[in-house]
């Protein structure tokens, strides 16, 4: 065991693949030499060398293009997208091509990628490094969409990730690079260090994906929620003095749905939190799957707490971040109902 | 307001410039601007030669069959006469079965074709250049590299009809072939996709030090797409083992090849800005495609590096089943494409050494159509459009490589 940040536990599940398989190659804008941008491959070309681990020019498109006919040939590439903001520009590669690459062919040819992309806001990086774009790759069929909240999970599910046959969007949300961000920007960031999650196996392990997590046990409601928004949604537990059960979904799609069921009809009251805008947001999915699967154990509706459903502002982040009041006050809507 | 001191010239408006073709609807063709040098002319460079020194060839067109039927100059591959005659059976075969599933579109047996008349020795003569174990990545206007490899012609006429013999299961529109035992990528409907990623694939090749390349194919039309133009960047970057190939068939659809810059320079030009070896060959003579490429292949194969490949060509088809070309082009412009036909010229260059007849061209036609017919007749028995390919359950399967629970759920919930 080490202490490893989340930062530190992406890094390790890289140089664990690196050394495992010698199809893992690991491509994508200043990740070669220098270790990338938020230093997530920091040290790896140096030790696996310069044709597993390598820049590439400033070309999204051309990354994921690469990586699918690298897959193809049978490697298994992980591509990093500097920010997700960023990752536009692939995105016909994604959605046109290496999601529906098996199907297409029957069966001949899939692309066994994993793209890393860090995302989310609370860095005051604007509109354009600050945004959650899962739902626009939930929403496709053949992808998978993966993304963790902690260092123990990151390098677990990063694992996992590299070695699944199918394409796998891997979304780290930056802001808990380096500690568990709960939503009061105002007070000092903890660092992973004081948290069990910080303790990471050096060496192989997984985390099976389309499984979540129960990160908080309880009776009162339930809180569906993921990556940074996890923290958030237990310091707003924490302050409310309510028994609320809080899941942190992990894989995004598929979702596993059985531990949904099982805690919204135990409880009877969900919560929906996520930093993403809220229109057609994955919590549109998540609601709906709550009221197919447990509407006649609801108390009363689901809310959601979202970011707004305006581009990411700058000068307002932290009215725009969804943070542990929101929650609060959804908590408390969801147990008058 | 004090006056400036360079006053101002008088200008004229600006005005914005729309290409046009030289000849619509109703004209008569005109290909006079076309500068077709002599065969044989064009000097042969070693695979090695940097690309620095090798900028004239992208404005050059590489030919060989002379309008006589003779094999002229340096870049003459000096096939033998077997090679020739399975390079023209190929290409005739490709022919017949295009005006075959024509045929069977037209009689309601599938939604869809594509033909490539007269642009045969595009695929044909640059599969015999590549290894059989080179990767290819084409277009839909390809089929030649498939009838080139021995593919069953059967197999992918149920691909075209979506029959029970369709190894696709009824996924994809017809054409649209995936075949890995003979290294044939899936076609994707979404142009210059497949590009980049055989850059991909020739990068990985090299990365495991193994020996074979890739090969790639976009129309004129799609190198204005950025995929293109990826490609060619991470070719560079990479010195992938690629050759990629620009078939400039002058027509996209309606548009033609000046809305994709083709009035303004060569398509073999855009690779001298990546620094890449540029070369632009009659793509109708079967001799100069052949060279060409297997000089690209060698450069790549001896770790040199890509090669972009403009194969000058004209669609003498339809685009496709949904096309009226008679409606943006004169009817007569295809038989008046300068560099004729290239089952005509490969067949004249066989008689012109005596190594081929009349009699010998009659008799292989029409064992090929029969050949095309025998193969109709079985795929047929295998059902034709409306023959569903598999269970509808099938539909479900493959988006993943294990389904999970929602397509499960949504399987049971269509009934299957």
């Amino acid at each position: 065991m080490a202490t490893m940040n989340m930062i530190q536990a992406i890094n390790s599940a890289m140089d664990v693949m690196l050394a495992r398989d010698p199809d893992v190659v690991i491509f994508g804008e200043d990740v070669g030499y220098f270790g990338g941008v938020f230093r997530a491959t920091a040290g790896l070309q140096q030790k696996h060398g310069r044709t597993r681990v390598f820049d590439t020019p400033i070309c999204e498109a051309g990354i994921i293009a690469t990586a699918i006919g690298m897959g193809v040939y049978g490697l298994r590439p992980v591509a990093e997208i500097q920010f997700a903001d960023y990752i536009l520009p692939a995105f016909d590669q994604l959605v046109s091509e290496a999601s529906r690459l098996r199907y297409r062919s029957g069966g001949e040819f899939w692309a066994p990628i994993t793209v890393r992309t860090p995302c989310g806001g609370g860095i005051f990086g604007g509109q354009t490094h600050s945004q959650s774009p899962e739902s626009i790759f939930t929403h496709v069929s053949g992808l998978k969409t993966v993304m963790p909240s902690n260092p123990y999970d990151a390098k677990g599910l990063l694992i996992s990730s590299i070695e699944e046959d199918d394409p796998v969007i891997f979304l780290e949300p930056k802001r808990i690079y380096n500690g568990p961000f709960d939503g009061h920007h105002d007070r000092p960031l903890t660092s992973w260090a004081k948290y069990p999650q910080s303790e990471v196996p050096e060496g192989y392990y997984k985390i099976p994906l389309s499984k979540a997590a129960v990160v908080r046990e309880g009776s009162a409601a339930t809180i569906l929620t993921y990556g940074t928004m996890v923290h958030v949604s237990l310091a707003a537990v924490a302050e409310s003095g309510l028994d609320v059960e809080v899941i942190d979904l992990r894989t995004l799609f598929p979702v596993d749905v059985e531990t949904i069921e099982a805690s919204v009809k135990k409880t009877g009251r969900c919560v929906i939190v996520h930093e993403a805008s809220r229109t057609s947001g994955l919590g549109a999915e998540l609601m709906a799957l709550v009221m197919e699967h447990c509407f006649h154990h609801l108390e009363g509706p689901v809310q959601r707490v979202t970011g707004w459903d305006t581009p990411y502002p700058h000068a307002f982040e932290w009215q725009y971040f969804p943070g542990p009041d929101r929650v609060r006050a959804a908590l408390a809507l969801v147990m008058e109902g | 307001m004090s006056k400036s001191s360079h006053p101002k010239k008088p200008q004229s408006p600006l005005s914005l410039h729309i290409p046009e073709p030289t000849a619509r609807p109703g004209d008569a063709p005109d290909f006079s601007k076309l500068v077709i040098p002599q065969a044989g002319s064009q000097p042969r460079p070693a695979v090695d030669t940097p690309a620095a020194q090798l900028r004239d060839c992208a404005y050059d067109l590489v030919r060989v069959l002379d309008e006589s039927g003779n094999a002229v100059g340096e870049w003459n591959p000096k096939l033998d006469a077997d090679t020739l005659r399975k390079g023209l059976r190929a290409m005739l075969l490709t022919r017949v079965f295009d005006e075959r599933m024509i045929r069977a579109q037209r009689q309601g047996k599938t939604s869809f074709y594509i033909k490539c008349t007269g642009e045969e020795a595009v695929s044909v003569a640059q599969a015999y250049a590549l290894d059989p174990r080179d990767m290819l990545f084409p277009t839909y206007r390809q089929q030649g590299l498939l009838v080139a490899r021995d593919w069953p012609l059967v197999d992918l006429m149920c691909q075209i009809y979506n029959n029970t013999g369709d190894r696709l299961k009824g996924r994809q529109l017809p054409i649209m072939y995936s075949v890995r035992d003979i290294g044939f990528f899936s076609i994707s409907g979404n142009l210059g996709t497949q590009f980049p990623q055989a850059v991909g694939w020739a990068m990985a090749s090299a990365y495991k030090h193994d020996t074979r390349i890739a090969s790639a194919w976009v129309g004129d039309g799609t190198t204005a797409e950025g995929d293109f133009h990826h490609a060619l960047t991470f070719a560079a970057v990479y010195r992938a083992p690629v050759v990629l190939n620009v078939v400039n068939n002058q027509w996209a659809i309606s548009s033609y090849q000046g809305f994709a810059g083709g009035d303004e320079t060569t398509f073999a030009a855009r690779a001298v800005g990546y620094g890449l070896p540029g070369l632009r060959v009659d793509g109708n003579d079967f001799l100069a495609v052949y060279a060409v490429t297997q000089w690209a292949a060698q450069r790549a194969r001896d770790n040199h590096g890509p090669t972009l490949i403009e194969l000058f060509t004209y669609r003498a088809a339809a685009h496709s089943t949904s096309d009226d070309p008679s409606k943006y082009r004169p009817e007569n412009e295809a038989e008046k494409w300068p560099l004729g036909d290239p089952i005509a010229r490969l067949k004249q260059h066989l008689i012109h050494i005596g190594e081929w007849s009349e009699e010998q061209h009659v008799a292989l036609t029409t064992e090929l159509e029969e050949h095309v017919k025998a193969a109709q007749k079985e795929a047929e028995s295998l059902g034709t459009l409306g023959t569903q390919p598999a269970s509808p359950s099938s539909m479900f399967e493959d988006v993943f490589k294990d389904m999970p629970w929602h397509l499960r759920k949504q399987r049971q919930e269509a009934g299957y």
